[in-house]
């Protein structure tokens, strides 16, 4: 699955949005989920520990293994759901990044290239994704109703 | 074997004939005309479009015509929506720190 966006700002913004943990907070999680890192090394062979904070308090852990880093350019990550202790939970499957980055004209582009082990893979991240969605709305609802 | 409109669909000469037939409804032999392969294999790819729904033949005297049947396409883009949805959100807020950034300088 490939995802192309354009952005209005310059390749080095871009680049550091999204390889710097504090920035990488303030967007990767759709809202109303947070995104919390625990740790992160941003380099080849290092690891970027987060956690996807819900608005119920749950939490999904994810741990995201760099593979080759070329600066500013594009970087390869293999995405893992993890468990409280940091074990890889297999039912899920792992999910591949392969992350381009240029210059254009008005600013920058990126190119997401999402890959899976399996059809069965994909399904599955975007059937969590139906789920997040309803709980999402359940929570909302109760905010409502708590008025 | 059981098709579905993701089987349909991934093959690039199943996804060309979809493509030819948003255009207009057409019959076998102007649509094997658009490709270099046997009228046979063309024929047959259409073959799986029909058997999952993508496909929906019409009668018009002697003639048959393949039409593309709009309602079951929706079901690869419903499919997809929420998937959709999650990068449209994450990267309008990546448009709002790469705002800010810009800011800050």
């Amino acid at each position: 699955m490939t995802i192309t966006r354009d952005f209005n700002a310059p390749l080095a913004d871009v680049w550091q949005a999204w390889t710097e943990s504090d920035l990488l907070d303030q967007w990767w999680a759709p809202r109303p989920w947070k995104t919390e890192t625990k740790s992160m090394d941003f380099k080849n062979g290092g690891q970027w520990l987060y956690a996807m904070a819900g608005p119920n308090g749950e939490k999904h852990w994810n741990r995201v293994e760099f593979g080759t880093i070329d600066a500013k350019k594009s970087f390869t990550a293999t995405s893992l759901f993890i468990d409280d202790d940091g074990n890889i939970i297999e039912s899920f499957s792992p999910m591949y990044w392969y992350n381009r980055f240029s210059e254009t004209s008005t600013g920058s582009r990126v190119v997401v290239e999402v890959s899976f082990d399996n059809e069965a893979g994909l399904q599955q991240i975007i059937e969590m994704g139906f789920k997040d969605g309803f709980t999402m709305a359940l929570g909302n609802l109760d905010e409502l109703l708590a008025k | 074997m059981r098709r579905d409109v993701f089987q349909a669909i991934a093959d690039p000469t199943r996804r060309a004939i979809l493509t030819l037939l948003a255009l207009h409804a057409m019959t076998p032999n102007a649509l094997a005309e658009h490709f270099n392969s046997s009228r046979q294999a063309v024929s047959k790819h259409v073959q799986v479009l029909h058997e999952c729904g993508l496909v929906k033949q019409e009668q018009s005297g002697r003639e048959i015509h393949y039409q593309l049947n709009i309602q079951k396409m929706k079901e690869v883009d419903s499919w997809l929506a929420p998937f959709r949805k999650l990068w449209e959100d994450r990267f309008n807020q990546l448009d709002d720190v790469l705002a800010n950034l810009k800011k800050k300088k």
